[in-house]
């Protein structure tokens, strides 16, 4: 028991499809035609009471397709991906700000700016060749500040680190804006002309004093009003984000309040001065290009704008219900009620990804039928009545991924698929074709043109430009030009017009975890990456890396020494919701009171037993930085 | 209209390369022009990602008025130069620099070392079967890449992409001095007790397959790897949204080693852990 194995759980594919009349039942191997043909009488019933869990390591043309069998075969928005569970609340913050989601920069210009903000982001680790990008950056003389409750491998190359505490980003982003404003740093040139708010924001900051800021946040004064001056004064600068800001219960709000700091500054819409949401999985940004979310059809246009759906009703021969579907977290709300009754869950694994996977589990185990599509059983296809054998998409299948500066890219097939798996296309193309709807797509390539006629963003991509020029960022309306690799240059226009919408500054307050400590549960816990892992381990539990040590808990030594634990030593986890036994690690990087967990290894300690499933309100988007723990140590376990 | 900052235009530079006169735009090296022009130099310590070493000396190159030879990787062209390519002098050259590398060094993994030692005539065994040879077993520490030594011609590309032209994780550096130089991580240990992150960017860097994946150096062993057989395609990474540019080289439908292209704006040739090595899960097919 104490040694313990360091190869996780080896997931083998999927060969072909499996059924099963009722879930006391194992799964039975069964002929495409058969899994086919239920799937279709399932759905069939479910109309009205239907969710699609679209995917977001897949395609952007196979995303177009799953929204469409969505909104066209079983007339619901109700679609969504796991970009739920990480970026919603950037792609919320920056559509509310300027009306895109996407990110504002390229990876090119933060080699190019002269100041980087890394805030709750361990790019190091989680997005290591934009780390490179970044480096070049410092070598070429841009000033890095790190804003981040670990000091982590990314703080290590930061002129300044901002250890704050857990949750306390909007404190800390409002101080910075009440400095730049009280130093006379803000570009009041840039707020009149091309935002709104700017007055009202001036008094939201105003309580927030340097003082204040260091007793909420546990930063000294004076590190704040350094990166405030060095943020303000910088000719260029890049504010990058990930996880850390958005894996709160108010992560939009973080979102926004960062957003305000480039609207104080001027530093957006120019090259070499933007904002990175730095997008968590392969095709994050581009499912929800493809209109894979419930809000928005394909291009990331407004589901409520009649022209639109018009557009989209005329293209599609169909209605288009006129108001959002339910996101990821509704439809797990809706499954508790009974009143969704069906899902269609492509490539995700949300019986370990989501928040308080308990009750995950238990609320899909309640649906009436539950069809699995991916290239592994997963946690979630093991509780499924159909699962369907798909292809690996990035080297199984071909199409294009969106990344996080909005470059659109060809992936390509290397490999034929195992057995009898096939692509998702053919899927739901087939079952489309079942329940009275027949679509014929010739290649990935046609979907990929049909998707070009309907959105302005993607018009001028055809698959030879792409293959061409490697890659081209969106916007990108038409075939001979393109465009510049920052977005919403327009804010610096003279001419109002051109100018377009103002941005606004958010007006948001600071609001504390919802899972406070306290005597009982003392500790934070937050959540991340390791370098060699990634998310629930499906994928990298595959390889024989290294570096891998299995799931701990991570402690700082005073903690340990607090609570009389050594490194290795099991220990149990407890929060409000469950509990694991883990083994602790100590890392100097923490700070007493605070611990950190990922979730690469949830078949050897579930983490997200612990987390608190409070959600954003705004994008659907759970608490996973902040639970409150208490570490029990295992005194009398045998073995 | 939005203001789209530009290189500044680059003026182009004549000169004379083996008697033509060419065109290149300031700043290009005398490779650059060679290459332009069709011709065939060969190189080994030269990366088209790194700052040039001038470790070889195999690319050497003949300047009129010059009394030593110039490697063509870094030595930029000049107005008016006179540059000859395939001189008596250059090919004496390269064939004594061949046969002082291929008497020390394994060169069977390098590609077109072999047509090369054919072309300059170079005779590697007239130093003795085993001259200045390490004769050291291959490191083999861990699952996911090797370290064979006697493969080695210290051209520093590793350390390079390693240290601080891309990686910055300095886990690789030359250990000793002079005839004892050698590549080493800290202390020269296993790569498993080192600050080695796993990137494989040395591995997409050396000439000559003294770095090699662990899948390739057990196909080898096993006489199953066959270059001619295998396919290589341009894909997108699985894992983060940062959307690497991932070459898989596939050979009876496995993916045997995963490599980046380098003129790529996203990756420039470099990965990390996941991208490089994070393939297995796709074939774990029963």
């Amino acid at each position: 028991m104490s040694k313990r194995d360091r190869t996780p759980k080896t997931y083998t594919r999927l060969t072909h499809p499996l059924v099963r009349d009722s879930r006391a039942e194992p799964f039975r191997r069964a002929t495409w035609e058969e899994a086919l043909t239920r799937t279709a009488a399932g759905f069939g019933r479910a109309r009205g009471a239907f969710g699609m869990f679209s995917c977001a390591r897949a395609t952007n043309e196979m995303n177009y397709v799953a929204q469409k069998f969505a909104r066209v075969v079983m007339g619901t928005n109700n679609v969504d991906s796991c970009n739920r569970t990480c970026h919603a609340p950037s792609v919320a913050g920056l559509s509310a700000a300027f009306g895109s989601g996407g990110g504002t920069s390229s990876y090119e210009e933060v080699e190019h700016t002269d100041l980087i903000v890394m805030w709750g982001s361990n790019a190091r680790f989680a997005h290591p060749i934009f780390f490179q990008h970044v480096l070049k950056g410092i070598r070429n003389g841009a000033r890095m500040y790190a804003v981040d409750p670990r000091r982590t491998k990314t703080a290590e190359w930061a002129e300044s680190w901002l250890g704050l505490n857990v949750g306390t980003d909007i404190p800390m982003a409002h101080a910075i804006g009440r400095e730049i404003i009280h130093a006379g740093l803000a570009n009041r040139a840039f707020m009149e002309r091309a935002t709104t708010d700017h007055e009202e924001y001036a008094a939201l900051v105003e309580p927030w004093t340097l003082s204040l800021a260091e007793q909420v946040t546990g930063v000294p004064a004076a590190a704040i009003q350094e990166l405030a001056h060095a943020y303000a004064r910088a000719e260029r600068a890049q504010l990058c984000w990930t996880l850390g800001i958005t894996e709160h219960h108010n992560g939009t709000d973080n979102v926004r309040a960062l957003i305000n700091l480039s609207l104080l500054t001027g530093h957006v819409g120019r090259f070499g001065s933007g904002l990175q949401p730095l997008r968590g999985q392969n095709n994050v940004q581009g499912g929800g290009d493809m209109g894979a979310i419930p809000n928005r059809l394909p291009g990331f246009q407004d589901i409520l704008d009649p022209d639109t759906r018009h557009t989209f009703e005329s293209a599609w021969d169909t209605t288009i219900p006129p108001r959002y579907g339910l996101n990821l977290t509704e439809m797990f709300e809706a499954m508790e009620e009974g009143t969704l009754k069906a899902v269609y869950c492509i490539g995700e694994n949300p019986a370990q990804s989501e928040a308080d996977s308990e009750q995950a589990a238990r609320r899909l185990r309640a649906l009436d039928f539950l069809v699995v599509q991916d290239i592994f059983l997963t946690k979630t296809a093991e509780l499924a009545d159909v699962v369907l054998p798909a292809t690996a998409a990035w080297a199984e299948t071909d199409g294009t991924t969106t990344n996080s500066e909005r470059r659109v890219q060809r992936v390509r097939k290397a490999v034929a698929p195992p057995g009898e798996a096939r692509e998702d296309i053919d899927i739901l193309c087939e079952l489309a074709g079942l329940l009275g709807h027949e679509w014929k797509y010739a290649d990935a390539r046609a979907v990929w043109d049909e998707l070009r006629s309907v959105s302005p963003d993607h018009r001028g991509m055809t698959y030879d430009r792409l293959e061409a020029l490697q890659g081209i960022q969106w916007p990108c309306p038409d075939e001979d030009g393109l465009e510049p690799s920052y977005l919403h240059g327009r804010l610096w226009e003279a001419d109002p017009q051109r100018r377009g919408r103002r941005a606004p500054f958010g007006l948001v307050a600071h609001d504390p975890p919802v899972d406070a400590t306290d005597e009982a549960y003392p500790i934070r816990l937050t959540t991340g990456r390791r370098l060699d892992s990634y998310n629930t381990g499906v994928q990298s539990g595959g390889f024989a890396s290294p570096l891998r040590r299995g799931e701990y808990v991570e402690l700082c030594p005073e903690d340990a020494e607090r609570y009389g634990v050594v490194a290795g030593e099991e220990v149990r986890v407890a929060s409000r919701r469950g509990s694991v036994v883990a083994p602790v690690w100590v890392d100097p990087g923490l700070r007493p009171g605070l611990a950190f967990m990922t979730m690469h290894f949830p078949d050897e300690v579930d983490t997200n037993r612990l987390t608190i499933e409070a959600n954003c309100p705004i994008a659907g988007t759970a608490e996973f930085k902040a639970s409150a723990i208490r570490i029990d140590k295992l005194t009398d376990r045998s073995g | 209209m939005t203001a789209i900052p530009l290189q500044p235009p680059r003026r182009l530079v004549e000169f004379t390369l083996d008697g033509a006169a060419t065109r290149v735009p300031e700043g290009a090296t005398l490779l650059d022009a060679c290459r332009a022009a069709g011709k065939d130099v060969p190189t080994l310590c030269e990366g088209d990602t790194l700052t040039p070493k001038n470790a070889c000396r195999v690319c050497v190159v003949e300047v009129e008025g010059a009394r030593t030879l110039a490697p063509a990787c870094s030595r930029a062209a000049e107005p008016g130069m006179s540059v000859h390519t395939d001189t008596e002098r250059t090919r004496h050259s390269r064939r004594l620099v061949l046969e002082l590398l291929a008497s020390s060094v394994d060169l069977s993994t390098t590609p077109r070392a072999a047509a090369w030692i054919v072309e300059y005539g170079a005779e590697p065994g007239r130093f003795g079967a085993d001259a200045a040879r390490l004769n050291e077993e291959p490191k083999v520490d861990n699952d996911l890449y090797v370290r064979d030594y006697d493969k080695c011609i210290l051209c520093y590309k590793c350390v390079d992409a390693c240290g601080e032209q891309w990686q910055n994780t300095f886990a690789i550096a030359v250990a000793g001095r002079g005839f004892d130089a050698r590549i080493a991580v800290e202390h020269d240990a296993p790569l498993t007790d080192s600050a080695c992150v796993y990137c494989g960017n040395c591995i997409e860097v050396c000439p000559t397959g003294a770095l090699s994946f662990k899948s390739e150096f057990d196909m080898r062993a096993a006489g199953t790897w066959d270059e001619s057989a295998q396919s290589e395609t341009t894909t997108v990474c699985a894992y983060c949204g940062v959307g690497c540019n991932l070459t898989l080289h596939v050979q009876d439908n496995e993916i045997v080693k995963v490599t980046s292209p380098h003129d790529n704006p996203v990756t420039h040739g470099n990965l990390c852990i996941k991208g490089r090595f994070g393939y297995q899960h796709v074939q774990n097919r029963d």
